[in-house]
């Protein structure tokens, strides 16, 4: 698309979590890039112009993991197809992780992505490179060339590298980078056959558990790997009320640590499980509502730094099973903000925090210049009701896969416009 | 002790750099200097170890290292025998203080000893009558892998004060990296580290010394850029993710060398690891003083056998 045409997004409720500034107004459009922003924006005479009817106007949400089945499992999910369940979702930025086939773990396949996004989906696709090769925990991928390839972040995305010496050098290393490393805190040998939170409700199901010690034990061998490295750390996901406080007693140290929240963890818990149903089966789990309560808290104040979607297409043949047998994970690019506005609604917490933990903070965590509504931004944008109703029919979800936990569920706030660098990807009042 | 007139060189033994003083390495700088010439004469030979025993004891292979020091030795007229543990009974479990016990009933005089431990030469030094001589003992020294160096850029360079050293690599695992930052140091010269951060040894930093994980950025304006070896075991992604990338951030290209000053001269103790810490052009090129490094090392040798020979008992 090589409209240069300016755009012009007028009669909007601003609100930028960035600065936490609500105003009415409107956002000017050129070149991919925020032009102006507020009350007094009027429009170049040549401009295009959409009227927002009073609607919100934010920053695109940027989803720091997603799971994607290019390459090697494009029967769940294509760059394509996640690129428009992304759009509708509102959110203009996905996180790829590296969990593919190949593994994402050679400058040359992170290459392959990018150009591969660039083609094909209409919402932009960061990847996240494997930190070690071939996601086995033994050796550090190459940090330094996949960062010049366009790594964004380094994990082993839904495995945890369980070697202490691996992720002491690991850190140690991406530090001279500057290189993030994000990791998903699960201890697998405290996880072992465990398919759920450990607890009441798992022992009147008769499936075995999974403590939080499997969590929190590797989250503080982690901090302390931090604070012995000083390397730039994320906590993928974090689920439970005690590692709150262990990131809340690290930060408080001054540590470069942050983490991040499942919105399957912040909209759900355990007893969502009910006779089984595996699209709740997930990890980490969804644990007791007083942890539930917890995390809401800790985006509240802060402590947890983002929201994710921790989008994982599966697709019958791996969740049509017994529960212990079943794949972990559920699709959840499409329904992130619809999730995250029902806090909003419950009066847990505001929208601009809910959008800081969308938007403004993975930007900062990831050095992506997205996340806010300044002028030289990039035009990363969506507009949506926070009170329109819905019942979602996982029919109409967009994604290839349609395993969602939010089946039939009640939601309130849909997006109605995504903008990617200028360029609509997505109208509802066209779909 | 008896001594024919007052050393030189007021040490028994040469275990490392440290603990010598800049007067001590300027004296063995300078007998070095007078090797030189010796060492380029039709008749290399001199009588100073004439008689003498010197055992070259390698319990870690190494040929430049022991031959070096197997010619220094004959050139001073001394009988050397090589020791290699491939052949020794240390293969059969003979501990290192039995090993230096035996060695020594045999009345050896000079015993040039590599070790795979560190501190393992001092231990062995401990044990014997005669001078020992520090040729690697693990991560800790290899003095006269320093002298050499430190010969090789004075000639070069005119000094040793004040010219700024790049050394780059593996710091952590190097005895070199060890004895020339305490020489260099020692004489005057700015030294800088330059490495990834897992090639440093934790703590370091609180040594004094300069630090880089930016390559182009700790090669700037250096007079000395001081190439370390990098182990092939420690190449793929337990140190370094690979050698692609080590080569890319840490080898010493003409691009990266184009940081350094214009009249900037390049180091290796070798063997070299071409295309992984060292680009073959500049190995090769016009500011390589790789070869005449190899040159300084039998002359320093000879020095540091001839400084000590001062010290041997004459009866």
């Amino acid at each position: 698309m090589t409209s240069t045409r300016p755009l012009l997004l007028k009669n909007a409720r601003l609100v930028d979590p960035a600065s936490g500034r609500e105003e009415h107004g409107g956002v000017l459009v050129s070149d991919g890039l925020i032009a102006d922003v507020g009350h007094h924006v009027i429009a170049a005479t040549d401009a295009e112009v959409i009227d927002c009817a009073g609607q919100v106007l934010a920053p695109g949400l940027i989803d720091m993991r997603a799971f994607i089945g290019e390459p090697g499992a494009a029967h769940r999910e294509t760059l394509k197809s996640a690129g428009e369940a992304a759009a509708a979702g509102g959110v203009t930025t996905i996180v790829s992780m590296p969990d593919t086939n190949p593994v994402l773990d050679d400058p040359a396949i992170i290459d392959f992505v990018m150009r591969r996004a660039r083609d094909t989906s209409i919402v932009n696709v960061r990847p996240a490179a494997a930190l070690t090769k071939g996601l086995k925990g033994e050796e550090m991928a190459e940090i330094g060339l996949l960062r010049e390839a366009g790594a964004v972040a380094f994990t082993d995305g839904a495995r945890s590298v369980t070697n202490a010496q691996v992720m002491r050098r690991a850190l140690t290393y991406a530090r001279d980078f500057d290189a993030l490393i994000v990791h998903h805190v699960e201890d697998p040998d405290l996880v072992a056959q465990g398919v759920m939170n450990e607890g009441e409700f798992a022992a009147r199901l008769g499936l075995p558990g999974i403590p939080r010690e499997a969590e929190t034990v590797m989250l503080e061998r982690d901090i302390r790997l931090v604070r012995l490295t000083g390397g730039r750390y994320h906590a993928a996901m974090i689920s439970c009320a005690d590692s709150v406080e262990i990131v809340k007693a690290a930060k408080e140290r001054g540590l470069p640590i942050t983490c991040g929240v499942s919105i399957n963890n912040l909209a759900l818990n355990e007893n969502d499980i009910g006779e089984y149903r595996t699209f709740f089966k997930l990890s980490p789990p969804l644990r007791h509502e007083d942890d539930r309560l917890a995390m809401i808290e800790a985006i509240a104040d802060g402590i947890v730094d983002v929201i994710v979607s921790d989008h994982n297409p599966q697709d019958v043949e791996t969740k049509r099973l017994p529960f212990a047998e079943a794949a972990d994970g559920a699709v959840g690019l499409e329904t992130l903000l619809s999730a995250g506005l029902r806090l909003v609604h419950a009066g847990s917490i505001s929208l601009p925090k809910l959008l800081r933990a969308l938007s403004t903070r993975p930007a900062e965590i990831l050095g992506l210049p997205a996340g806010r509504l300044t002028r030289g931004a990039p035009a990363d944008l969506i507009v949506f009701d926070p009170e329109a109703p819905y019942v979602l029919d996982k029919r109409s979800l967009r994604s290839q896969s349609k395993n969602t936990p939010f089946e039939d569920a009640r939601l309130e706030g849909q997006v109605t416009k995504t903008i990617v660098a200028g360029r609509m990807v997505f109208d509802r009042s066209l779909s | 002790m008896n001594t024919a007139h007052p050393p030189i060189f007021p040490h028994r033994h040469l275990l490392g750099i440290e603990g010598l003083s800049p007067l001590d390495i300027k004296a063995l700088l300078d007998l070095a200097d007078e090797q030189v010439e010796v060492s380029r004469q039709v008749e290399k030979k001199k009588t100073t170890l004439r008689g003498r025993t010197q055992i070259n004891l390698f319990f870690e292979p190494s040929t430049r290292t022991q031959s070096s020091f197997e010619i220094a030795g004959k050139r001073l007229g001394a009988d050397v025998m090589n020791m290699s543990v491939a052949s020794s009974s240390v293969k059969k479990g003979e501990t290192l203080i039995d090993t230096a016990a035996t060695l020594n009933a045999m009345r050896p005089d000079l015993i040039i000893v590599r070790h795979h431990a560190a501190g393992a030469v001092n231990l062995l030094a401990q044990k014997v009558d005669c001078s020992v001589v520090n040729a690697g003992d693990g991560a800790h020294e290899h003095p006269t892998q320093a002298l050499l160096d430190a010969l090789t850029i004075r000639r070069n360079k005119g000094r040793i004060e004040g010219l700024t050293v790049a050394i780059c690599g593996d710091i952590l695992h190097s005895r070199v990296a060890r004895s020339n930052m305490i020489l260099l140091a020692a004489m005057g010269a700015h030294v800088r580290l330059v490495a990834p951060s897992t090639l440093l040894p934790p703590g370091i930093e609180r040594l004094g010394f300069e630090m880089h994980t930016d390559m182009k950025r700790g090669l700037r304006d250096a007079d000395i850029v001081m190439m370390l070896r990098l182990q092939r075991e420690r190449m793929n992604g337990s140190f370094v993710p690979s050698v692609k990338e080590y080569f890319r951030f840490y080898g010493l290209d003409q691009e990266k060398l184009d940081y350094a000053k214009p009249d900037a001269l390049v180091m290796h103790p070798g063997p070299m690891n071409r295309g992984v810490e060292i680009a073959s052009d500049v190995a090769d090129g016009a500011q390589s003083l790789i070869r005449e490094q190899v040159e300084m090392g039998v002359a320093v040798r000879m020095a540091v056998l001839e400084a000590l020979a001062s010290h041997l008992p004459n009866r």
